[in-house]
């Protein structure tokens, strides 16, 4: 079961600026638990942005990233009320969205 | 001959650049670190468990007093640590939302403190809800109990532990927070018993720790350094742990408190 | 050799400040902090048992009288345990790793595993290691400044085994006197400071 997602959108001047917190445990696959076993490989793979249904942003992220990843960017204009949705996969199939409304 | 005094002056210069760098490198890490800290995800996680009906009673925290009166959330954890007078004690946030977790919700003490602290993989509630509670006084000035005369003792107490010479390898808090400008490995080491390094430092714990990727309270904070000097283990919420916190946040008073941060 | 009651005069002594009144004493401190510890995996609550020096250091908040320093130093000194016979040098890979590794006799620790120093904590050793600490002086070149002759390996030794036999108060634990580190381990540490080969003297 997906961990807490957080997302905060709020409008500039000229552009949107997006702030997700995302909590996952992006395990490398190269950590050893302490009984010696590999902790297997566990990481998001796929980031999807949309703006008012509009998939503006896919992004492919590596395991190289760490535990609960924060994602920031920039939407070029963008108004009040525009709904922001973000969503991921992980390597797992497993999935976790959110979605916010500029402010 | 020319190139050699030029080469010579170059290498002058970039030696003396590295020390005058070297604060703002430590501040440049903290800022880089803050923005991208998932600390808000902690205190979601803490609301939904302040919230949460557990324990016998099937009881909420949300009746908790935290010093202001049941309920009242918001500013309480700038007000902390206090004397309360119901336990007729002085509590630090955990100790206080300890208390709630046996009254209000009627769990027995071992049960509440099965896991105070947590991991990576599995932060305890204690620490979820130091991150709610802490986050509510985000903006609110420090000021904790200082006119009665048990949060006088416990300062005064808290001021003594500080430099008491103790464990296997003789450490007091002061062997590695009490000389300026020293660090240990890598780590600046602030002079915790002046104002002026204890206000940025308590006005940003709890804090989410990088090292541990995870969330990390005071009571860890101490226990963990008596660790490092090589003593048995403090009691969680006993008074010697919360007098160090007491000194600690009376020498920070006066700061805005930040809520949660960050840290290496 | 010092009495009880020269140990007592001297405390006595110490105790001037006016604000003694307000503040819970030494004994008062040490009793609170018997009752609110508990034991933990190799963490004996005789840990918490001062000694002499941590109680004079404590008392004088680590500037003690020089007569009363001088002959706690003494005390100290002859509880330093030399090698038997000859050369203190080891083997200066083996102070390399002991020197880094920063880990051992905490609660939570294997008491079966070997112990570092946690040398690099608080000093700087090697030019090749960018990460150590500042609280303790630099030992960069030490061997190559000082010489590698018994004299000097016997105050390295000493010092590692128990450094308030040269400065009462100092902050440097005393690794040998409490069985944090063996001989052998001291003697590769002191070869990690004096062997000409070593990185420590490059």
């Amino acid at each position: 079961m997906a961990g807490p997602m957080k997302m905060r959108a709020t409008l500039a001047s000229g552009y949107t600026d997006v702030r997700v917190l995302m909590s996952h445990p992006m395990e490398t696959g190269q950590r050893k638990a302490p009984d010696g076993k590999m902790i297997p490989l566990h990481f998001i793979q796929n980031l999807t942005v949309k703006v008012n249904g509009k998939t503006v942003v896919e992004g492919q992220i590596s395991q190289a990233v760490s535990r609960n990843p924060v994602f920031s960017f920039r939407i070029k204009g963008g108004a009040k009320g525009d709904k922001i949705e973000v969503s991921w996969l992980d390597n797992r199939g497993e999935t976790n969205r959110t979605e916010s409304a500029v402010a | 001959m020319r190139t050699t005094v030029r080469a010579v002056a170059l290498g002058v210069a970039l030696a003396a650049a590295p020390a005058a760098a070297q604060e703002s490198q430590f501040a440049q890490y903290q800022k880089m670190v803050a923005e991208g800290s998932p600390v808000e995800l902690f205190e979601l996680v803490g609301e939904e468990l302040w919230q949460k009906k557990q324990g016998p009673k099937n009881a909420s925290l949300e009746q908790c007093d935290l010093g202001l009166g049941p309920g009242r959330v918001k500013g309480a954890h700038a007000r902390l640590p206090r004397y309360f007078k119901d336990v007729d004690r002085v509590m630090d946030v955990e100790t206080r939302l300890l208390h709630c977790m046996l009254t209000l919700q009627g769990r027995s003490r071992e049960d509440a403190l099965k896991r105070p602290f947590g991991n990576a993989d599995n932060p305890s509630e204690m620490e979820y809800l130091s991150a709610y509670v802490a986050g509510q006084s985000r903006g609110y000035k420090m000021s904790p109990g200082m006119s009665h005369p048990q949060e006088k003792e416990s300062y005064a107490l808290g001021k003594k532990l500080f430099t008491v010479r103790t464990g296997l390898w003789d450490f007091s808090c002061a062997s590695c927070h009490g000389e300026e400008g020293k660090r240990i490995r890598m780590s600046e080491l602030p002079v915790l018993s002046k104002p002026e390094a204890a206000r940025p430092l308590m006005a940003t714990w709890p804090a989410y720790r990088v090292s541990n990727s995870t969330f990390k309270t005071m009571q860890w904070r101490l226990n963990n350094c008596f660790r490092q000097m090589r003593t048995p283990e403090p009691v969680f919420g006993s008074e010697t742990i919360n007098a160090l916190n007491m000194y600690l946040t009376v020498t920070a008073k006066g700061a805005t408190y930040s809520g949660p941060g960050t840290k290496r | 050799m010092i009495t009880k009651w020269m140990l007592g005069a001297g405390l006595a002594a110490l105790v001037v400040s006016p604000l003694a009144l307000a503040e819970p004493s030494d004994g008062e401190v040490q009793e609170i902090m018997k009752r609110d510890f508990r034991p933990k995996g190799q963490a004996k609550m005789d840990r918490l048992e001062q000694d002499a020096v941590q109680r004079v250091c404590t008392a004088s908040n680590g500037k003690p009288p020089p007569a009363l320093a001088k002959q706690l130093e003494a005390d100290q000194m002859k509880t330093i345990a030399y090698p038997s016979g000859g050369s203190l040098i080891g083997n200066w890979k083996g102070g390399a790793s002991t020197a880094w590794s920063g880990q051992g006799m905490q609660w939570h620790e294997d008491p079966k595993k070997p112990s570092g120093g946690g040398c690099y904590n608080c000093h700087e050793m090697s030019p090749a290691r960018t990460s150590f600490g500042t609280i303790g002086p630099s030992l960069k070149g030490f061997g190559k400044t000082r010489g590698n002759g018994i004299e000097t390996q016997r105050y390295v030794y000493g010092k590692i085994y128990n450094a308030k036999a040269y400065n009462l108060c100092s902050e440097m634990p005393r690794f040998g006197l409490t069985n944090s580190l063996t001989e052998q381990q001291i003697k590769d540490l002191v070869a990690y400071l004096l062997d000409p080969a070593s990185p420590v003297n490059q």
